[in-house]
Order: structure tokens, then sequence, then C-alpha cells
């Protein structure tokens, strides 16, 4: 019965931090003033608008729609009336905003008509089309589509799903919670998952240290009777729940960086996912709540189901935030992000709204030299040497950088973590990274510079020696008509100079086209150029045109002196 | 603080060398107990140049004095020069030898985490070259009281010639040496009988061999702590004994024992606390291996065919060259790549 588990490279075991929040059960939200849905929540294409101020909105109502290959769309989560649909600050550390639907809840939290659909009897691509409209993305923070991973890959059909409940990040409960009280309707949504992928076996990970999540996990797999599933509960160690090292502790398969894992006869998703996919197909409901952790420096840490885009505060409200709150982190101690102020909406990608402190979360001490000690490459769960890739990072090196493999780096920060000398390694391979990127963009947009630059002296060219084709055979022509003429003219004429007119010579052809042009010229000229007594009274001209008449009487049209002023 | 991870483990490069620190102290106390408390006294007053020497680098270089200062790792140079050197080395010796590791070794380079040798060995290969008589004169165990150290160590007394010897390393080279020779009055004795004399104890040089097992309880303890990893002193040994075997196998009178090179001169200091430098060391696994391998076939070749009593320090130069080629091309596959 015990399944041979595997081991990944390094890891660190950070306090977790995470019975606090697990002692009371998962709790609703009273609806919020307004709520603020970004657009843009997952990877890939952002979703156009679909609805405009003052609309009135269902809950569960498309508002977002899924744009390109890769997009997922985004639902109104209460019904209400659209107040706005304008940029908005995003819960991301840069601040930076992102279109976003601004929705007045009209308190009765009335759902739309709700189509749902039968994952056994629907095609398959039907089925994708449902779930990237119906919102599902990945819940374990990547926010990757859910339907663009829901495909078999290469062979038709795939050797294990892997259900990532690992959980390994401090402070997060949200997916141990989920298991606990949702066990039964997540394992729906993977048993469709399964069927969708056609995988022979599916393995739930989840760490040591949720055992009654395993438990329900194991209660619920038992009451179901599916066969193929397996809760295995693996060594709590960070970054057990990275999707790539939970496929390497589950099967001992490495995805090596830029792979799809179902070359490899594995796919991964976290439970939530699984939880949202059931709700999906079972109720038609689209993703518009998640659970979310809240903790760190609040009274009662504790979960909550988050309708997306009701603001963060609103929600830590509940939990008694202690007085010396200075930051609000998206995610926990090792990966999250800081967030720029508190009233930051709730996104697909919260997991957890960190509460943080200076006193729980201390500046590090002051960074000293490396040593060169090797406790990062120890730590690293990618099998990386941060601290060579922190040589070329510092010295800019970025070509050595990315030949140690810079870009497997998962940005896990066991290295900054275990780091004697308090070096933010995780900041240097953050920077070389976006370095390179920028670098790449610029190579690329001067690359199309130049493909522009060079194509605008070939359309140059191309147009010079259309032109001269044409003038050559309208000269052609003008030579014809004039040898036309000469033809018509007496024989005697050419008798007369054969030597000084044989033919109609190209010259000759030339000055009539040139003439020719000259006269258009003229006649264009008189006819566009406006004098500036043109928009004069008839009785203020008619003076004009007797003065003017005086004038040619009176005297010979002498030069006036240029710049006087009364000429 | 803006950028995750928001949390850290407690550890700092101020730990890690109060470890090797503490690492030493049972084989200080070996020392002590056989060779008597002068070797305290040097360990004090290469303590001292080095934080003097530290502290005028700093100011000069414009770092953070009390910062770096505290981060002991100039005491532990300070210490390695100190045990390395013989214990009745007057003071100026030990404070010349301390400077240049401290000042032109590690400062001039770039101070900590920045330099490409070894200052205490660095130190060491000077100084043989600069003062090699000062530098050969080892006492035997028990042979000096604590005032006679005090004289020969602040300059009282200077006729050591006639009251110290050659280490146990070099004694039985030489006599192994002279052995071979028809005209000596040791020819014909074999390598037991040579070391049948009064500087010689079970294994190596009497006392010595001692301090050498503090030095590997205290070198065991560290990479119990994870401070440093099995690879270079298990490398170190192993290559050491068997090159020491070879030979030895090959002609037992000839010369010594595998467990005599193990147990002699800095072998173990050499193991566990100097070639695991971090800084001047290899940083790979792999890496680690080969160039703790190397150093230990330089070190049998220069005990054995050289003209220094040890060869530790040159062999920690020589292989602190190698080491960007040696890192360079034993870096381990990544997670994804590799072939199992």
């Amino acid at each position: 019965m015990l399944r041979k588990l595997f081991k990944f490279h390094g890891g660190v075991k950070p306090h977790t931090n995470k019975t606090q929040s697990t002692t009371a059960p998962i709790a609703a939200v009273p609806l919020p003033e307004r709520l603020a849905i970004p657009l843009h929540q997952a990877v890939g294409g952002h979703p156009r608008p679909l609805v405009a101020p003052g609309d009135r909105v269902f809950k569960g109502q498309r508002i977002g729609g899924a744009d390109g290959s890769l997009s997922s769309a985004v639902h109104a989560s209460t019904s209400g009336i659209v107040r706005d649909v304008a940029p908005a600050i995003m819960p991301h550390t840069s601040g930076l905003t992102t279109l976003s639907v601004v929705i007045e809840p009209d308190g009765e939290d009335a759902w739309g008509e709700l189509e749902k659909i039968n994952y056994r009897s629907t095609p398959p691509d039907e089925l994708r089309d449902y779930l990237r409209d119906a919102g599902v993305v990945g819940l374990g923070g990547a926010v990757f589509p859910s339907y663009a991973k829901l495909k078999p890959g290469k062979n038709g059909a795939l050797k294990t799903l892997v259900i990532n409940g690992a959980e390994c990040e401090p402070f997060i409960t949200c997916d141990d919670l989920l298991m606990r009280e949702r066990a039964a309707d997540m394992l729906k949504g993977i048993v469709a998952m399964r069927h969708m992928l056609h995988a022979e076996e599916v393995l739930i990970g989840i760490e040591d240290n949720k055992p009654e999540a395993v438990a329900a996990v194991r209660a619920a797999i038992a009451a179901s009777g599916e066969k193929g599933i397996e809760a295995v509960a693996i060594p709590t160690r960070y970054p057990a729940g990275g999707a790539k090292q939970l496929i390497r502790v589950l099967t001992g398969i490495e995805v090596p960086h830029g792979r799809r894992s179902t070359d490899f006869g594995v796919q991964c998703f976290n439970v939530g996912t699984a939880y949202s996919i059931f709700e999906a197909l079972e109720h038609g409901r689209p993703l518009i709540s998640r659970v979310v952790t809240v903790a760190g420096n609040v009274a009662a840490p504790r979960n909550y189901d988050v309708l997306i885009g009701t603001p963060m505060d609103h929600v830590v409200r509940l939990a008694g935030p202690r007085a010396d709150t200075d930051r609000y982190i998206m995610g926990g101690p090792m990966m999250g992000v800081r967030l720029p102020g508190f009233d930051v909406p709730v996104v697909k990608a919260t997991n957890c709204i960190l509460v943080g402190s200076p006193a729980l979360f201390p500046p590090p001490p002051p960074e000293m030299p490396c040593i060169r000690c090797g406790e990062c490459a120890k730590a690293c769960p990618a099998d990386l040497a941060p601290f060579e890739m922190y040589w070329f990072s510092r010295s800019k090196n970025f070509g050595k950088a990315q030949e140690y493999h810079l870009f497997d780096c998962i940005e896990c920060g066991c290295c900054s973590f275990v780091c004697p000398s308090h070096i933010p390694l995780v900041d240097y391979f953050r920077f070389s990274k976006s370095e390179i990127w920028a670098r790449e963009r610029e190579k690329d947009s001067a690359d199309s510079a130049r493909d522009r630059f060079e194509f605008k002296n070939f359309r140059q060219e191309r147009e010079k020696q259309e032109k001269a084709d044409k003038l050559a055979a309208k000269a052609a022509a003008t030579r014809e008509k004039v040898a036309g003429d000469t033809a018509a003219a007496p024989a005697a004429a050419e008798a007369d100079a054969p030597a000084a007119k044989p033919k109609p010579s190209a010259d000759d052809a030339k000055r009539a086209l040139i003439e020719a042009a000259m006269e258009k010229a003229r006649q264009q000229k008189a006819q566009v150029a406006p004098k500036n007594t043109d928009n004069l009274a008839p009785e203020v001209q008619a003076n004009i045109a007797a003065v003017d008449a005086r004038r040619e009487t009176a005297a010979p049209p002498a030069k006036p002196a240029a710049g006087k002023p009364d000429a | 603080m803006n950028n995750s991870p928001f949390v850290r483990k407690p550890a700092s490069v101020q730990s890690v060398m109060l470890q090797v620190l503490l690492a030493l102290v049972p084989g200080i106390a070996a020392y002590v107990w056989f060779f008597g408390a002068g070797i305290l006294v040097q360990l004090l007053i290469a303590s001292a140049a080095a934080l003097a020497g530290e502290a005028a680098m700093l100011a000069i270089r414009g770092k953070p004095k009390a910062l770096f200062l505290t981060d002991l790792s100039a005491i532990v140079t300070a210490w390695l020069i100190a045990l390395t050197f013989p214990p009745i080395v007057p003071w100026w010796l030990t404070v010349t030898g301390t400077l240049l590791a401290v000042v032109v070794v590690k400062q001039l380079y770039g101070g900590l985490g920045q330099n490409p040798f070894n200052p205490a060995m660095a130190a060491f290969c000077l100084m043989i070259v600069a003062y090699p008589a000062l530098m050969s004169q080892w006492p035997a165990a028990g042979q000096l009281d604590f005032g006679t150290q005090l004289k020969l160590i602040f300059g009282g007394l200077r006729e050591v010639d006639a009251i110290t010897g050659a280490t146990p390393l070099d004694a039985l080279r030489t006599a192994l040496r002279s052995a071979a020779s028809p005209d000596s009055q040791l020819h014909g004795l074999r390598t037991g009988q040579l070391m049948d004399g009064p500087a010689f104890g079970l294994l190596g040089g009497k006392g010595s061999e001692w301090i050498a097992l503090g030095y590997l309880v205290g070198g065991l303890w560290l990479i119990q702590r994870r401070i440093i990893t099995w690879h270079i002193p298990a490398a170190f040994c192993a290559a050491l004994f068997v090159c020491a075997g070879l030979l030895w196998g090959m002609r037992p009178d000839g010369f010594a024992s595998p467990l005599f090179h193990l147990a002699s001169g800095g072998a173990m200091l050499g193991a566990f606390f100097i070639l695991t430098d971090p800084v001047s060391g290899a940083t790979t696994p792999r890496g680690k291996l080969l160039f703790a391998a190397g150093a230990a076939i330089l070190t049998y070749v220069i005990r054995v065919f050289g003209a220094y009593p040890d060869g530790i320090a040159f062999a920690t130069l020589l292989m602190n060259i190698l080491v960007p080629l040696i890192d360079m091309n034993t870096q381990a596959p990544v997670f994804g790549h590799k072939k199992d």
C-alpha cells in the first residue's frame, strides 16, 4: 500500500504557522459596498469588457470575454449595477492599474440563468470552451487558464493526473480547509478532469502536516467508490507544492524548464481548481469566489469564501488586524507579493492575504558579501548554483547567468531564506530575468525597425522604378503620337531636312512632356492658390478692382520696395 | 523589505565563523595539554594583529567597520595561522604573517569573500620561504615550560636550535633518507624502529597525534552542524591514505604508513578547517572531491619528496589556483536535465 515517493533536491523548512488559521471553518464574507473586478486575472490575453457603466448585471454574468487563443473569461461576483469600467489599481507590487469593472451590489446576490453541461456527453472542444467561458483558472497561484491544460497531450492519454494539495507555503491553509470541508465535491471535479485527460491514475499529493485533509480526501475517495485515485501524504518540505517538485515527489519524473508535463504523461492541477471545475460543470457556476486565508498579524486568522473583486481590507477587517499592520502580502511569506495598498481587490490568484507588520516580518540584517558557502545550492530545488548566478547577475553578465540556467529558477526563495550573508538572491535573479527580457524586447524592436527601414528603402526603389517605367511608357506613347504627326506632314519636309530631323528624338518627347507638365502645374496653381482678397465682401472687391484699374492706367507697373508698409 | 521571501533562517556569517572557532577548541585544548599554554599567547597575538589589520584596511577602503570586524572571519584566519606556525616563533613573525594574510591576501583582493587564496596558507608559505629556520623549529611535547615559551615568543631567548627539533614528519623523512644510505648509522633500520624515538607517539608525533584527533572531533562536529560537507575531508583523507598506502605497501621500510601521514602534521587541520574554506575552495560536490584529492596528492608528494616539513600549505595554494577551472567543469546537471 505504501507508495514509493521520490525526493527533490534541496528545499527548506520554514515555520509553517498553519495551525492558527485552521481552528475555525471557512466563513462567509458580507457583501462589500463595491467590487472592483480586474478583467485581466489570468495568464494569457486580456479579456474584453462586455458591460458598460449603468448596466445591471446578475451574479455569474460574464463581464469580460476571453480574447485570443489563451484567455479566460471574467464574471460578475454578485448582482448589481456596473458603476465604472476603468483602470483600477491591481494587487501587484508595481502599483499599476488594469482595466476593471466596478460593481455596486444591489444586495440581492441574485444568480443569472446558469447553463449546465454534461461533461461525459459533450465533445472535449466544447467542454474546454465552456470552462474557458466559466473563467476556470489554476487557483494554486499561477492562474493559468485550466481549459488549456485539459488536453491529454501528444499521446492522447495521460499516465498520471497529479492533484496538488501540498500547500507548502507557510501561513496558507485555504487548500487544507477546502479539502477538509469540500472533499467530496472536489473529488467530482477530479473525476471530470480525469475523464477529459484520459488519465490512468490520479495522485492527490498532500503534505503530511495536514493529516485532517488527507483523512477527509481518503474518506471521500472511499465513499465515492472511485478506483485509481489515491491521496498521498508527502513529506513536509518547502517547495513540495511547486508543480514540478510535486510531480517529482509523486512520480519521479522531472519536467525540464520549457517542456510540457503532458509530454511526460503527467498533468498537475490545484485542489481549488478541481473544486471550481466541479462548480462549473455541476452547477453551471463560473469562478466568482474562492477560499482565501487571512493570516499573520490578525487576532483571529481564518479562511473565508471571498467574492472576486472584494476589497482586501473588507475581508481582513473580519479577522481583526492589529494596530501595527504596515502591509498586506498576497500569497505566503516565501513567494508572496507585497501589495501597494489595503483596498486592492481579491482576485483569482489570491490564495492568502498575509497581514504583515515590522515585528512579524522584520527587515533582514545588512547584506554581507557572498562567502560561497554553497548553502543556497544545497537548498535550491532546481539544482542550481545560485551563488554563481548571483556573481553573474551582479556583474550584469547575463549571458553567463543564462548558461548557469537562470531561467530554470522558479523564484521559490529558498536561497534567500538560507543565505548567511542575507543576500536577496531571488531579487538579483528577478532583475536579471527582466533585464534579459527587456533586452530581447529591445532587440526585437530594433530588428523590426531595421526590417521596416529596409522595406522602406525597397519600396522607394520600387516606386522609383515604377515611375521610371511609367515615364518611359508615356514617353513611348508620345513618341508614337509625334511619329504619327510627322508621318502626316508632307514628305517634302522630310526630304528637305533629312539630317536635321530624321525622326522625333527622345529629347523632343521629353521636352513636350515637361512643357505639358509645367502648363498643368500653372493651371493647378492658378486654381488652387487663394488670394487674400478672395473672401472679401463684394463692394470691397469692387473697390479693389477699381484701384487696380486706376493703377494700370496711371503708371507702368513699378516694382514696389520690399517691406514697404503701405505696399 | 519589499520582495519575497519575507522570512529568513536565522543564519549569519558570524555564526558560521563562530562555529568554526568552536570546532577548533578540542584541538587547541590538546595543544595546550601537550605543548603548554604558549599557543594561547600566539592565538591572542594573531587575533589582535588580524583585527588591527582588518580595521585599518576597512577604514582605508571606506567599509563599515563594525559589521566586518564582528563577522569573525579575521579571527578564523588568525587562529589558523597561529595553529600552523610553530608555537615558539617570535611575536613579530606571527604579526607579520597575520598582517600579510589579512591585509594583502584578503583585503587587497576585496575583503571577505573575494580572496582567491586561503589567507592563512598564503601567509604560511610566505613566512616559511622568508624565515625557513624560525618556521621549522618545533619543540617536542612537554619539552618547554610556559616561561621559556614566553621568552622565546617575546625575544628574551634566541638559542632555539639547542632545544627544538624538526617535526615528526621531518624527522622521519630525514631518518628514512639516511637509513637508505649505507654510510649512515641508521642504515638498515626499519620504519618501526626509527619511530621508537621520543618524538614519536602511537601513530604520528607524540602529542601532535592527539591534537589531530581534537581537530578530527571538531571537524566531524562541523559536518554534523552542516557548516561543511563531508566531501573535502573524506576525499582528502582517502587520497592521502591511498597515496601513502601505495608506496608503503610496496616498501614498508622506506615509507611512512598511511596512518602516520593522516595523524601527522596539518593533515586533520587541513582536511577539516583549511581546505574547507568556502571562499577559496571548490564549491560543487564533485569539484570538492577533485579539489581535496588533488591537495592530498600534492601534500604527499611535498612531504615525501620535497624540502619542506609539511605540504598542506603549498598544496592548498596550488589547488586554489585550479578552483575556477574545477568549479566551471563540475557543475551538476539541473532539475529536468539529469540523466538517470
